[in-house]
Protein backbone atom coordinates (compact mmCIF):
# COMPACT_ATOMS: atom_id res chain seq x y z
CA UNK A 1 0.00 0.00 0.00
CA UNK A 2 2.53 2.60 1.06
CA UNK A 3 6.09 2.54 -0.33
CA UNK A 4 7.59 1.13 2.88
CA UNK A 5 5.31 -1.92 2.69
CA UNK A 6 6.26 -4.43 -0.02
CA UNK A 7 3.47 -5.19 -2.46
CA UNK A 8 3.17 -7.38 -5.52
CA UNK A 9 4.18 -6.05 -8.93
CA UNK A 10 0.71 -6.80 -10.25
CA UNK A 11 -0.84 -4.64 -7.52
CA UNK A 12 1.50 -1.72 -8.18
CA UNK A 13 0.96 -1.80 -11.94
CA UNK A 14 -2.81 -2.02 -11.70
CA UNK A 15 -2.92 0.75 -9.09
CA UNK A 16 -0.83 2.99 -11.31
CA UNK A 17 -3.00 2.30 -14.34
CA UNK A 18 -6.12 3.08 -12.32
CA UNK A 19 -4.70 6.45 -11.31
CA UNK A 20 -3.64 7.11 -14.92
CA UNK A 21 -7.14 6.28 -16.16
CA UNK A 22 -8.56 8.63 -13.56
CA UNK A 23 -6.49 11.51 -14.85
CA UNK A 24 -7.43 10.74 -18.44
CA UNK A 25 -11.07 10.87 -17.30
CA UNK A 26 -10.38 14.22 -15.65
CA UNK A 27 -8.61 15.88 -18.54
CA UNK A 28 -10.37 14.50 -21.64
CA UNK A 29 -13.49 16.73 -21.61
CA UNK A 30 -11.38 19.88 -21.41
CA UNK A 31 -8.96 18.76 -24.13
CA UNK A 32 -11.89 17.89 -26.36
CA UNK A 33 -13.56 21.27 -25.88
CA UNK A 34 -10.32 23.07 -26.66
CA UNK A 35 -9.51 20.92 -29.69
CA UNK A 36 -12.87 21.40 -31.36
CA UNK A 37 -12.58 25.17 -31.20
CA UNK A 38 -10.10 24.74 -34.07
CA UNK A 39 -12.16 22.32 -36.14
CA UNK A 40 -13.17 23.60 -39.57
CA UNK A 41 -16.83 22.53 -39.30
CA UNK A 42 -20.12 24.17 -38.37
CA UNK A 43 -20.77 21.88 -35.42
CA UNK A 44 -18.43 20.74 -32.64
CA UNK A 45 -18.46 17.11 -33.70
CA UNK A 46 -16.58 14.59 -35.84
CA UNK A 47 -15.30 14.32 -38.55
CA UNK A 48 -12.18 16.44 -38.17
CA UNK A 49 -12.06 18.79 -41.16
CA UNK A 50 -8.78 20.52 -40.53
CA UNK A 51 -7.52 23.50 -38.61
CA UNK A 52 -9.12 26.95 -38.61
CA UNK A 53 -9.08 30.20 -36.63
CA UNK A 54 -12.63 31.01 -37.80
CA UNK A 55 -14.26 30.40 -34.42
CA UNK A 56 -12.10 33.12 -32.94
CA UNK A 57 -11.70 35.56 -35.83
CA UNK A 58 -14.55 34.77 -38.26
CA UNK A 59 -16.28 37.97 -39.40
CA UNK A 60 -19.83 37.00 -40.32
CA UNK A 61 -22.59 34.42 -40.39
CA UNK A 62 -22.48 31.45 -40.38
CA UNK A 63 -18.91 31.58 -39.19
CA UNK A 64 -19.16 34.32 -36.61
CA UNK A 65 -16.02 34.16 -34.48
CA UNK A 66 -15.81 34.96 -30.78
CA UNK A 67 -14.11 38.34 -31.22
CA UNK A 68 -16.88 39.55 -33.54
CA UNK A 69 -19.80 38.00 -31.68
CA UNK A 70 -21.14 41.06 -29.87
CA UNK A 71 -23.81 39.18 -27.92
CA UNK A 72 -21.18 36.92 -26.35
CA UNK A 73 -18.72 39.75 -25.77
CA UNK A 74 -21.44 41.82 -24.06
CA UNK A 75 -22.33 38.94 -21.79
CA UNK A 76 -18.67 38.59 -20.81
CA UNK A 77 -18.74 42.30 -19.93
CA UNK A 78 -21.86 41.80 -17.80
CA UNK A 79 -20.23 38.87 -16.00
CA UNK A 80 -17.08 40.84 -15.27
CA UNK A 81 -19.08 43.77 -13.85
CA UNK A 82 -21.16 41.53 -11.62
CA UNK A 83 -18.08 39.60 -10.48
CA UNK A 84 -16.13 42.75 -9.57
CA UNK A 85 -18.96 44.27 -7.53
CA UNK A 86 -19.74 40.96 -5.82
CA UNK A 87 -16.08 40.32 -4.98
CA UNK A 88 -15.52 43.78 -3.50
CA UNK A 89 -18.70 43.67 -1.42
CA UNK A 90 -18.14 40.16 -0.11
CA UNK A 91 -14.49 40.88 0.76
CA UNK A 92 -15.51 43.98 2.73
CA UNK A 93 -18.19 42.17 4.69
CA UNK A 94 -16.06 39.05 5.14
CA UNK A 95 -13.25 41.10 6.70
CA UNK A 96 -15.72 42.60 9.19
CA UNK A 97 -17.04 39.12 9.95
CA UNK A 98 -13.56 37.73 10.48
CA UNK A 99 -12.81 40.46 13.06
CA UNK A 100 -16.16 39.86 14.71
CA UNK A 101 -15.68 36.11 15.08
CA UNK A 102 -11.98 36.12 15.92
CA UNK A 103 -11.77 39.16 18.20
CA UNK A 104 -15.10 39.63 19.94
CA UNK A 105 -16.80 37.60 22.60
CA UNK A 106 -20.55 37.98 22.84
CA UNK A 107 -23.58 35.89 23.76
CA UNK A 108 -24.99 33.93 20.83
CA UNK A 109 -21.66 33.90 18.99
CA UNK A 110 -21.81 30.20 18.18
CA UNK A 111 -25.36 30.52 16.98
CA UNK A 112 -24.40 33.41 14.71
CA UNK A 113 -21.44 31.39 13.40
CA UNK A 114 -23.69 28.48 12.46
CA UNK A 115 -26.09 30.90 10.77
CA UNK A 116 -23.15 32.37 8.89
CA UNK A 117 -22.31 28.90 7.54
CA UNK A 118 -25.89 28.29 6.38
CA UNK A 119 -25.49 29.69 2.84
CA UNK A 120 -23.06 26.82 2.17
CA UNK A 121 -25.72 24.18 2.74
CA UNK A 122 -28.55 25.89 0.88
CA UNK A 123 -28.70 24.65 -2.72
CA UNK A 124 -28.00 27.53 -5.14
CA UNK A 125 -31.33 27.20 -6.92
CA UNK A 126 -33.23 27.58 -3.64
CA UNK A 127 -31.12 30.53 -2.53
CA UNK A 128 -31.95 32.23 -5.82
CA UNK A 129 -35.64 31.40 -5.60
CA UNK A 130 -35.98 32.60 -2.01
CA UNK A 131 -34.36 35.94 -2.82
CA UNK A 132 -36.61 36.24 -5.88
CA UNK A 133 -39.73 35.63 -3.77
CA UNK A 134 -38.70 38.00 -0.98
CA UNK A 135 -37.59 40.84 -3.23
CA UNK A 136 -40.83 40.79 -5.17
CA UNK A 137 -42.81 40.70 -1.92
CA UNK A 138 -40.96 43.85 -0.85
CA UNK A 139 -41.37 45.42 -4.29
CA UNK A 140 -45.12 44.66 -4.33
CA UNK A 141 -45.51 46.11 -0.85
CA UNK A 142 -43.87 49.37 -1.91
CA UNK A 143 -46.02 49.46 -5.00
CA UNK A 144 -49.27 48.99 -3.09
CA UNK A 145 -48.39 51.26 -0.14
CA UNK A 146 -46.64 54.15 -1.86
CA UNK A 147 -47.20 53.57 -5.53
CA UNK A 148 -43.44 53.42 -6.13
CA UNK A 149 -42.04 50.84 -8.50
CA UNK A 150 -38.55 49.76 -7.43
CA UNK A 151 -36.94 48.37 -10.55
CA UNK A 152 -33.91 47.02 -8.65
CA UNK A 153 -36.02 44.49 -6.80
CA UNK A 154 -37.27 42.86 -10.00
CA UNK A 155 -35.17 40.15 -11.69
CA UNK A 156 -32.02 41.73 -13.05
CA UNK A 157 -28.36 42.33 -12.37
CA UNK A 158 -28.89 43.89 -8.92
CA UNK A 159 -30.59 40.74 -7.69
CA UNK A 160 -27.98 38.54 -9.39
CA UNK A 161 -25.26 40.45 -7.55
CA UNK A 162 -27.10 40.18 -4.21
CA UNK A 163 -27.72 36.46 -4.70
CA UNK A 164 -24.08 35.70 -5.42
CA UNK A 165 -22.95 38.00 -2.62
CA UNK A 166 -25.17 36.06 -0.19
CA UNK A 167 -23.13 32.87 -0.40
CA UNK A 168 -19.70 34.14 -1.52
CA UNK A 169 -19.42 36.13 1.71
CA UNK A 170 -19.46 32.90 3.72
CA UNK A 171 -16.61 31.43 1.71
CA UNK A 172 -14.56 34.63 1.95
CA UNK A 173 -15.22 34.82 5.70
CA UNK A 174 -13.87 31.30 6.22
CA UNK A 175 -10.67 32.07 4.28
CA UNK A 176 -10.00 35.43 5.97
CA UNK A 177 -10.87 34.14 9.48
CA UNK A 178 -8.39 31.29 9.09
CA UNK A 179 -5.62 33.80 8.37
CA UNK A 180 -6.64 36.25 11.10
CA UNK A 181 -6.52 33.39 13.63
CA UNK A 182 -2.77 33.07 12.96
CA UNK A 183 -2.12 36.76 13.57
CA UNK A 184 -0.17 37.58 16.73
CA UNK A 185 -2.27 40.27 18.38
CA UNK A 186 0.73 41.65 20.31
CA UNK A 187 1.92 43.22 17.05
CA UNK A 188 -1.21 45.31 16.97
CA UNK A 189 -0.80 46.18 20.64
CA UNK A 190 2.79 47.23 19.97
CA UNK A 191 1.60 49.62 17.27
CA UNK A 192 -0.94 51.07 19.69
CA UNK A 193 1.71 51.44 22.42
CA UNK A 194 3.76 53.40 19.93
CA UNK A 195 0.90 55.84 19.62
CA UNK A 196 -1.23 54.51 16.78
CA UNK A 197 -4.99 54.54 17.20
CA UNK A 198 -6.79 51.23 16.95
CA UNK A 199 -7.90 51.88 13.38
CA UNK A 200 -4.42 52.98 12.27
CA UNK A 201 -2.96 49.87 13.87
CA UNK A 202 -5.41 47.66 12.02
CA UNK A 203 -4.85 49.48 8.72
CA UNK A 204 -1.05 49.45 8.91
CA UNK A 205 -0.32 46.16 10.71
CA UNK A 206 -3.23 43.74 10.57
CA UNK A 207 -4.60 44.34 7.07
CA UNK A 208 -1.18 43.93 5.38
CA UNK A 209 -0.87 40.63 7.24
CA UNK A 210 -4.26 39.58 5.86
CA UNK A 211 -3.34 40.54 2.29
CA UNK A 212 -2.62 37.03 0.96
CA UNK A 213 -5.92 35.77 2.37
CA UNK A 214 -7.77 38.78 0.98
CA UNK A 215 -6.24 38.15 -2.41
CA UNK A 216 -6.93 34.41 -2.31
CA UNK A 217 -10.52 34.92 -1.21
CA UNK A 218 -10.91 37.60 -3.87
CA UNK A 219 -9.74 35.30 -6.66
CA UNK A 220 -12.03 32.50 -5.49
CA UNK A 221 -14.99 34.87 -5.14
CA UNK A 222 -14.38 36.38 -8.57
CA UNK A 223 -14.18 32.98 -10.25
CA UNK A 224 -17.18 31.58 -8.42
CA UNK A 225 -19.23 34.64 -9.26
CA UNK A 226 -18.13 34.52 -12.89
CA UNK A 227 -19.02 30.84 -13.16
CA UNK A 228 -22.12 30.85 -11.00
CA UNK A 229 -25.12 29.35 -12.72
CA UNK A 230 -27.78 28.09 -10.31
CA UNK A 231 -28.45 31.25 -8.30
CA UNK A 232 -28.00 33.48 -11.33
CA UNK A 233 -30.48 31.48 -13.42
CA UNK A 234 -33.31 32.27 -11.00
CA UNK A 235 -32.58 35.98 -10.65
CA UNK A 236 -31.53 36.97 -14.15
CA UNK A 237 -33.45 39.62 -16.08
CA UNK A 238 -32.86 40.83 -19.62
CA UNK A 239 -29.05 41.26 -19.37
CA UNK A 240 -27.61 37.76 -19.45
CA UNK A 241 -24.23 37.02 -17.83
CA UNK A 242 -21.94 34.70 -19.79
CA UNK A 243 -22.99 31.41 -18.17
CA UNK A 244 -26.65 32.09 -18.93
CA UNK A 245 -25.91 33.19 -22.51
CA UNK A 246 -23.79 30.06 -23.09
CA UNK A 247 -26.46 27.81 -21.56
CA UNK A 248 -29.14 29.20 -23.88
CA UNK A 249 -26.93 28.62 -26.92
CA UNK A 250 -25.95 25.14 -25.79
CA UNK A 251 -29.55 24.08 -25.61
CA UNK A 252 -30.28 25.39 -29.07
CA UNK A 253 -27.16 23.74 -30.45
CA UNK A 254 -24.46 26.15 -31.47
CA UNK A 255 -21.38 26.52 -33.65
CA UNK A 256 -17.91 25.90 -32.17
CA UNK A 257 -17.82 29.58 -31.14
CA UNK A 258 -18.80 28.20 -27.72
CA UNK A 259 -15.62 26.14 -27.72
CA UNK A 260 -13.69 29.32 -28.40
CA UNK A 261 -15.35 31.04 -25.40
CA UNK A 262 -14.51 27.99 -23.30
CA UNK A 263 -10.85 28.21 -24.31
CA UNK A 264 -10.89 31.89 -23.39
CA UNK A 265 -12.31 30.96 -19.97
CA UNK A 266 -9.66 28.28 -19.47
CA UNK A 267 -6.88 30.72 -20.33
CA UNK A 268 -8.40 33.33 -18.01
CA UNK A 269 -8.71 30.87 -15.12
CA UNK A 270 -5.18 29.60 -15.67
CA UNK A 271 -3.81 33.17 -15.56
CA UNK A 272 -5.73 33.88 -12.34
CA UNK A 273 -4.44 30.62 -10.84
CA UNK A 274 -0.84 31.47 -11.76
CA UNK A 275 -1.15 35.01 -10.37
CA UNK A 276 -2.63 33.76 -7.12
CA UNK A 277 0.08 31.10 -6.73
CA UNK A 278 2.68 33.80 -7.33
CA UNK A 279 1.16 36.26 -4.84
CA UNK A 280 0.58 33.71 -2.12
CA UNK A 281 3.95 32.00 -2.30
CA UNK A 282 6.03 34.41 -0.14
CA UNK A 283 3.44 34.18 2.62
CA UNK A 284 4.07 30.47 3.09
CA UNK A 285 6.78 29.57 5.57
CA UNK B 1 -2.90 55.23 31.57
CA UNK B 2 -5.54 57.34 33.27
CA UNK B 3 -8.94 56.02 34.05
CA UNK B 4 -10.79 58.28 31.63
CA UNK B 5 -8.80 57.13 28.63
CA UNK B 6 -9.56 53.53 29.67
CA UNK B 7 -13.24 54.34 29.62
CA UNK B 8 -12.94 56.08 26.31
CA UNK B 9 -11.25 53.03 24.86
CA UNK B 10 -14.03 50.91 26.18
CA UNK B 11 -16.83 52.93 24.57
CA UNK B 12 -14.88 53.08 21.35
CA UNK B 13 -14.49 49.34 21.60
CA UNK B 14 -18.23 48.80 22.13
CA UNK B 15 -19.03 51.06 19.21
CA UNK B 16 -16.63 49.02 17.11
CA UNK B 17 -18.42 45.87 18.16
CA UNK B 18 -21.81 47.17 17.04
CA UNK B 19 -20.33 48.40 13.78
CA UNK B 20 -18.99 44.90 13.14
CA UNK B 21 -22.23 43.23 14.17
CA UNK B 22 -24.58 45.37 12.07
CA UNK B 23 -23.44 44.29 8.58
CA UNK B 24 -23.49 40.55 9.29
CA UNK B 25 -26.94 40.80 10.86
CA UNK B 26 -28.21 42.78 7.87
CA UNK B 27 -26.69 40.30 5.43
CA UNK B 28 -28.04 37.19 7.15
CA UNK B 29 -31.49 38.59 7.87
CA UNK B 30 -32.14 40.32 4.54
CA UNK B 31 -30.58 37.77 2.19
CA UNK B 32 -30.92 34.47 4.03
CA UNK B 33 -33.44 34.37 6.88
CA UNK B 34 -36.27 36.65 5.73
CA UNK B 35 -36.26 35.27 2.15
CA UNK B 36 -36.63 31.74 3.47
CA UNK B 37 -39.39 32.71 5.90
CA UNK B 38 -41.14 34.50 3.07
CA UNK B 39 -40.76 31.41 0.88
CA UNK B 40 -42.43 29.29 3.58
CA UNK B 41 -45.29 31.82 3.77
CA UNK B 42 -45.72 31.87 0.00
CA UNK B 43 -45.72 28.08 -0.14
CA UNK B 44 -48.56 28.00 2.39
CA UNK B 45 -50.99 30.12 0.43
CA UNK B 46 -53.29 29.67 -2.51
CA UNK B 47 -54.41 32.22 -5.04
CA UNK B 48 -58.19 32.65 -4.92
CA UNK B 49 -58.46 35.78 -7.01
CA UNK B 50 -56.07 38.33 -8.47
CA UNK B 51 -53.88 39.56 -5.57
CA UNK B 52 -56.01 37.67 -3.08
CA UNK B 53 -54.62 34.70 -1.23
CA UNK B 54 -55.86 32.26 1.38
CA UNK B 55 -53.95 29.98 3.73
CA UNK B 56 -53.76 26.44 2.41
CA UNK B 57 -51.70 23.28 2.40
CA UNK B 58 -52.78 22.74 -1.20
CA UNK B 59 -49.28 23.06 -2.65
CA UNK B 60 -47.98 20.34 -0.38
CA UNK B 61 -50.90 17.99 -0.94
CA UNK B 62 -50.43 18.51 -4.68
CA UNK B 63 -46.88 17.24 -4.25
CA UNK B 64 -48.00 14.05 -2.56
CA UNK B 65 -50.96 13.36 -4.84
CA UNK B 66 -49.26 14.05 -8.17
CA UNK B 67 -47.05 11.00 -8.94
CA UNK B 68 -44.80 12.97 -11.33
CA UNK B 69 -43.66 15.37 -8.59
CA UNK B 70 -43.24 12.65 -6.04
CA UNK B 71 -41.32 10.36 -8.40
CA UNK B 72 -39.02 13.14 -9.54
CA UNK B 73 -38.26 13.96 -5.92
CA UNK B 74 -37.39 10.39 -4.95
CA UNK B 75 -35.47 9.85 -8.17
CA UNK B 76 -33.37 12.97 -7.56
CA UNK B 77 -32.61 11.90 -3.99
CA UNK B 78 -31.68 8.32 -4.95
CA UNK B 79 -29.52 9.36 -7.88
CA UNK B 80 -27.76 11.95 -5.71
CA UNK B 81 -26.95 9.31 -3.11
CA UNK B 82 -25.68 6.91 -5.78
CA UNK B 83 -23.56 9.67 -7.33
CA UNK B 84 -22.09 10.53 -3.93
CA UNK B 85 -21.16 6.93 -3.16
CA UNK B 86 -19.67 6.40 -6.63
CA UNK B 87 -17.65 9.61 -6.34
CA UNK B 88 -16.28 8.38 -3.01
CA UNK B 89 -15.38 4.96 -4.41
CA UNK B 90 -13.62 6.44 -7.43
CA UNK B 91 -11.88 9.23 -5.52
CA UNK B 92 -10.63 7.27 -2.52
CA UNK B 93 -7.88 5.20 -4.23
CA UNK B 94 -6.70 8.27 -6.13
CA UNK B 95 -6.58 10.38 -2.96
CA UNK B 96 -4.73 7.61 -1.16
CA UNK B 97 -2.23 7.43 -4.01
CA UNK B 98 -1.60 11.17 -3.87
CA UNK B 99 -1.44 11.38 -0.08
CA UNK B 100 0.43 8.19 0.79
CA UNK B 101 2.16 6.59 -2.20
CA UNK B 102 3.67 9.66 -3.82
CA UNK B 103 6.14 12.02 -2.22
CA UNK B 104 7.76 15.35 -3.08
CA UNK B 105 7.21 17.07 -6.40
CA UNK B 106 5.13 14.45 -8.27
CA UNK B 107 2.73 14.53 -5.37
CA UNK B 108 2.19 18.29 -5.51
CA UNK B 109 2.00 18.17 -9.31
CA UNK B 110 -0.66 15.46 -9.29
CA UNK B 111 -2.67 17.23 -6.61
CA UNK B 112 -2.68 20.44 -8.65
CA UNK B 113 -3.63 18.42 -11.75
CA UNK B 114 -6.61 17.17 -9.77
CA UNK B 115 -7.76 20.72 -9.03
CA UNK B 116 -7.15 22.02 -12.54
CA UNK B 117 -10.45 21.11 -14.24
CA UNK B 118 -12.37 22.86 -11.50
CA UNK B 119 -10.97 26.25 -12.26
CA UNK B 120 -13.03 26.01 -15.42
CA UNK B 121 -16.77 26.61 -15.36
CA UNK B 122 -19.11 23.67 -14.82
CA UNK B 123 -20.76 24.65 -18.07
CA UNK B 124 -17.56 24.08 -20.04
CA UNK B 125 -16.96 20.70 -18.38
CA UNK B 126 -20.49 19.57 -19.16
CA UNK B 127 -20.09 20.81 -22.71
CA UNK B 128 -17.00 18.61 -22.99
CA UNK B 129 -19.05 15.59 -22.02
CA UNK B 130 -21.72 16.52 -24.54
CA UNK B 131 -19.14 16.56 -27.33
CA UNK B 132 -17.80 13.20 -26.16
CA UNK B 133 -21.10 11.43 -25.70
CA UNK B 134 -23.35 12.73 -28.46
CA UNK B 135 -24.31 10.71 -31.51
CA UNK B 136 -21.72 12.43 -33.68
CA UNK B 137 -19.31 12.57 -30.77
CA UNK B 138 -15.90 11.13 -30.08
CA UNK B 139 -16.81 7.98 -28.17
CA UNK B 140 -19.38 6.99 -30.77
CA UNK B 141 -16.78 7.67 -33.47
CA UNK B 142 -14.14 5.63 -31.67
CA UNK B 143 -16.51 2.68 -31.24
CA UNK B 144 -17.25 2.69 -34.98
CA UNK B 145 -13.59 3.01 -35.85
CA UNK B 146 -12.72 -0.02 -33.73
CA UNK B 147 -15.60 -1.90 -35.32
CA UNK B 148 -17.48 -2.25 -32.04
CA UNK B 149 -20.52 -0.49 -33.48
CA UNK B 150 -21.72 -0.31 -37.06
CA UNK B 151 -23.71 2.90 -36.72
CA UNK B 152 -23.53 6.06 -34.59
CA UNK B 153 -24.43 5.43 -30.96
CA UNK B 154 -26.34 8.05 -28.98
CA UNK B 155 -24.95 8.09 -25.47
CA UNK B 156 -26.40 11.39 -24.38
CA UNK B 157 -29.83 11.85 -22.77
CA UNK B 158 -29.89 8.88 -20.43
CA UNK B 159 -29.26 8.25 -16.75
CA UNK B 160 -25.73 6.97 -17.25
CA UNK B 161 -24.76 10.21 -18.98
CA UNK B 162 -26.24 12.22 -16.10
CA UNK B 163 -24.37 10.05 -13.62
CA UNK B 164 -21.02 10.47 -15.41
CA UNK B 165 -21.50 14.23 -15.52
CA UNK B 166 -22.47 14.45 -11.84
CA UNK B 167 -19.53 12.33 -10.70
CA UNK B 168 -17.12 14.32 -12.85
CA UNK B 169 -18.40 17.64 -11.52
CA UNK B 170 -18.25 16.48 -7.88
CA UNK B 171 -14.77 14.96 -7.96
CA UNK B 172 -12.88 17.97 -6.60
CA UNK B 173 -15.07 18.27 -3.51
CA UNK B 174 -14.28 14.68 -2.62
CA UNK B 175 -10.56 14.56 -3.49
CA UNK B 176 -9.52 17.67 -1.53
CA UNK B 177 -10.91 16.69 1.90
CA UNK B 178 -9.77 13.06 1.40
CA UNK B 179 -6.19 14.04 0.54
CA UNK B 180 -6.10 16.44 3.49
CA UNK B 181 -7.22 13.87 6.08
CA UNK B 182 -5.19 10.97 4.60
CA UNK B 183 -2.16 13.23 4.60
CA UNK B 184 -2.45 13.69 8.35
CA UNK B 185 -2.31 9.91 8.94
CA UNK B 186 1.12 8.86 10.20
CA UNK B 187 2.68 6.19 7.96
CA UNK B 188 4.06 4.38 11.00
CA UNK B 189 0.50 3.55 12.04
CA UNK B 190 -0.03 1.68 8.77
CA UNK B 191 3.32 -0.06 9.16
CA UNK B 192 2.45 -1.03 12.72
CA UNK B 193 -0.80 -2.53 11.45
CA UNK B 194 1.16 -4.76 9.06
CA UNK B 195 3.79 -5.60 11.68
CA UNK B 196 1.06 -6.86 13.95
CA UNK B 197 -0.03 -9.24 11.20
CA UNK B 198 -2.96 -7.34 9.67
CA UNK B 199 -3.86 -7.94 6.03
CA UNK B 200 -4.17 -5.02 3.59
CA UNK B 201 -7.94 -5.21 3.88
CA UNK B 202 -7.78 -5.23 7.65
CA UNK B 203 -5.36 -2.30 7.85
CA UNK B 204 -7.58 -0.35 5.48
CA UNK B 205 -10.71 -1.08 7.45
CA UNK B 206 -9.47 -0.55 10.99
CA UNK B 207 -6.77 2.12 10.57
CA UNK B 208 -7.06 4.13 7.36
CA UNK B 209 -10.81 4.48 6.96
CA UNK B 210 -11.55 5.39 10.62
CA UNK B 211 -8.84 8.04 10.42
CA UNK B 212 -10.19 9.43 7.13
CA UNK B 213 -13.80 9.51 8.39
CA UNK B 214 -14.02 13.30 8.90
CA UNK B 215 -12.75 13.84 5.35
CA UNK B 216 -15.06 11.19 3.90
CA UNK B 217 -18.00 12.76 5.69
CA UNK B 218 -17.36 16.36 4.70
CA UNK B 219 -16.67 15.25 1.12
CA UNK B 220 -19.89 13.25 0.98
CA UNK B 221 -22.01 16.04 2.47
CA UNK B 222 -20.72 18.67 0.05
CA UNK B 223 -21.00 16.35 -2.96
CA UNK B 224 -24.50 15.27 -2.01
CA UNK B 225 -25.70 18.83 -1.62
CA UNK B 226 -24.17 20.02 -4.83
CA UNK B 227 -25.61 17.06 -6.72
CA UNK B 228 -29.08 17.47 -5.26
CA UNK B 229 -29.11 21.17 -6.12
CA UNK B 230 -27.51 20.73 -9.54
CA UNK B 231 -29.50 22.00 -12.48
CA UNK B 232 -27.04 22.30 -15.30
CA UNK B 233 -25.66 18.78 -15.61
CA UNK B 234 -28.98 16.88 -15.51
CA UNK B 235 -30.59 19.34 -17.93
CA UNK B 236 -27.81 19.29 -20.50
CA UNK B 237 -26.79 15.63 -20.29
CA UNK B 238 -30.22 14.20 -19.54
CA UNK B 239 -32.28 16.31 -21.90
CA UNK B 240 -36.02 15.90 -21.62
CA UNK B 241 -35.77 12.61 -19.76
CA UNK B 242 -33.66 13.95 -16.92
CA UNK B 243 -36.53 14.56 -14.44
CA UNK B 244 -34.46 16.41 -11.87
CA UNK B 245 -36.23 18.14 -9.00
CA UNK B 246 -34.53 21.50 -9.47
CA UNK B 247 -35.99 21.52 -12.99
CA UNK B 248 -39.46 21.21 -11.45
CA UNK B 249 -38.70 24.24 -9.30
CA UNK B 250 -37.49 26.17 -12.33
CA UNK B 251 -40.54 25.17 -14.37
CA UNK B 252 -42.97 26.22 -11.64
CA UNK B 253 -41.27 29.57 -11.12
CA UNK B 254 -40.21 30.67 -14.55
CA UNK B 255 -42.30 28.74 -17.09
CA UNK B 256 -45.64 28.31 -15.33
CA UNK B 257 -45.33 31.31 -13.04
CA UNK B 258 -46.85 29.24 -10.23
CA UNK B 259 -44.70 30.66 -7.44
CA UNK B 260 -46.73 29.10 -4.64
CA UNK B 261 -46.13 25.58 -5.95
CA UNK B 262 -42.48 26.34 -6.73
CA UNK B 263 -41.90 27.70 -3.23
CA UNK B 264 -43.37 24.52 -1.74
CA UNK B 265 -41.01 22.44 -3.89
CA UNK B 266 -38.09 24.60 -2.78
CA UNK B 267 -38.93 24.06 0.88
CA UNK B 268 -39.27 20.30 0.34
CA UNK B 269 -35.87 20.11 -1.35
CA UNK B 270 -34.34 22.19 1.44
CA UNK B 271 -35.85 19.88 4.07
CA UNK B 272 -34.55 16.80 2.24
CA UNK B 273 -31.04 18.16 1.93
CA UNK B 274 -30.88 19.35 5.56
CA UNK B 275 -32.26 16.02 6.75
CA UNK B 276 -29.67 13.96 4.93
CA UNK B 277 -26.83 16.25 6.00
CA UNK B 278 -28.07 16.01 9.61
CA UNK B 279 -28.35 12.21 9.40
CA UNK B 280 -24.85 11.94 7.97
CA UNK B 281 -23.46 14.05 10.82
CA UNK B 282 -25.40 12.07 13.43
CA UNK B 283 -24.29 8.67 12.14
CA UNK B 284 -20.62 9.62 12.14
CA UNK B 285 -20.86 11.90 15.22
CA UNK B 286 -19.31 14.92 13.52
CA UNK B 287 -20.06 18.54 14.31
CA UNK B 288 -21.46 20.78 11.60
CA UNK B 289 -19.00 23.63 12.22
CA UNK B 290 -16.00 21.31 12.06
CA UNK B 291 -17.04 19.61 8.84
CA UNK B 292 -17.76 22.91 7.11
CA UNK B 293 -14.50 24.64 8.08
Amino acid sequence: MIPSIPSSRFFRVSYLSYVTLFFIFLITPLVVVAAFSFNDALFPSLPWNGFTWDWYLGKGDPRLGLFHDNALLDSIGVSVQVAIVTTMASLALATCNAFLFEREQFPGKNFLYVLMLMPLVIPGVILGVSILVFSSTVANWFEVQFGIEIEALRPGLVLVTLGQFAFLTTIATLVISARLRKFDITQEEAAMNLGASRLTAIATVTLPFLKPALFGAGVVAFLMSFENFNTTLMLVGSDAPLTIAMFDRLREGSTPVLNAVSVLLMVGSACLALVSLFVQRPAKP
Amino acid sequence: MSKTSGNFNRTQYRLGFWLLLAPIVLWLSLLIILPHIDMVLVSLRERIASREYAFSFGNYTAFFTEPLYWNTFVRTAVMSIVATVMTLIIAFPVSFYIAKVLTGRPRIALFILCLLPFWVSELVRTYGWMILLRETGLISGALQWFGLADQPVEMLYNDVAIMVGLIYTSMLFMVVPLVTTLDSLDNSLIEAGYDLGGSSFHVMRSIVIPHAMPGIMSGCIVVFMLTLGNYLTPTLLGGKSSLWFTEQIYTQFITRFNWEQGAAFGILLLILSSLIVWLGLKITRQSFTRVMS
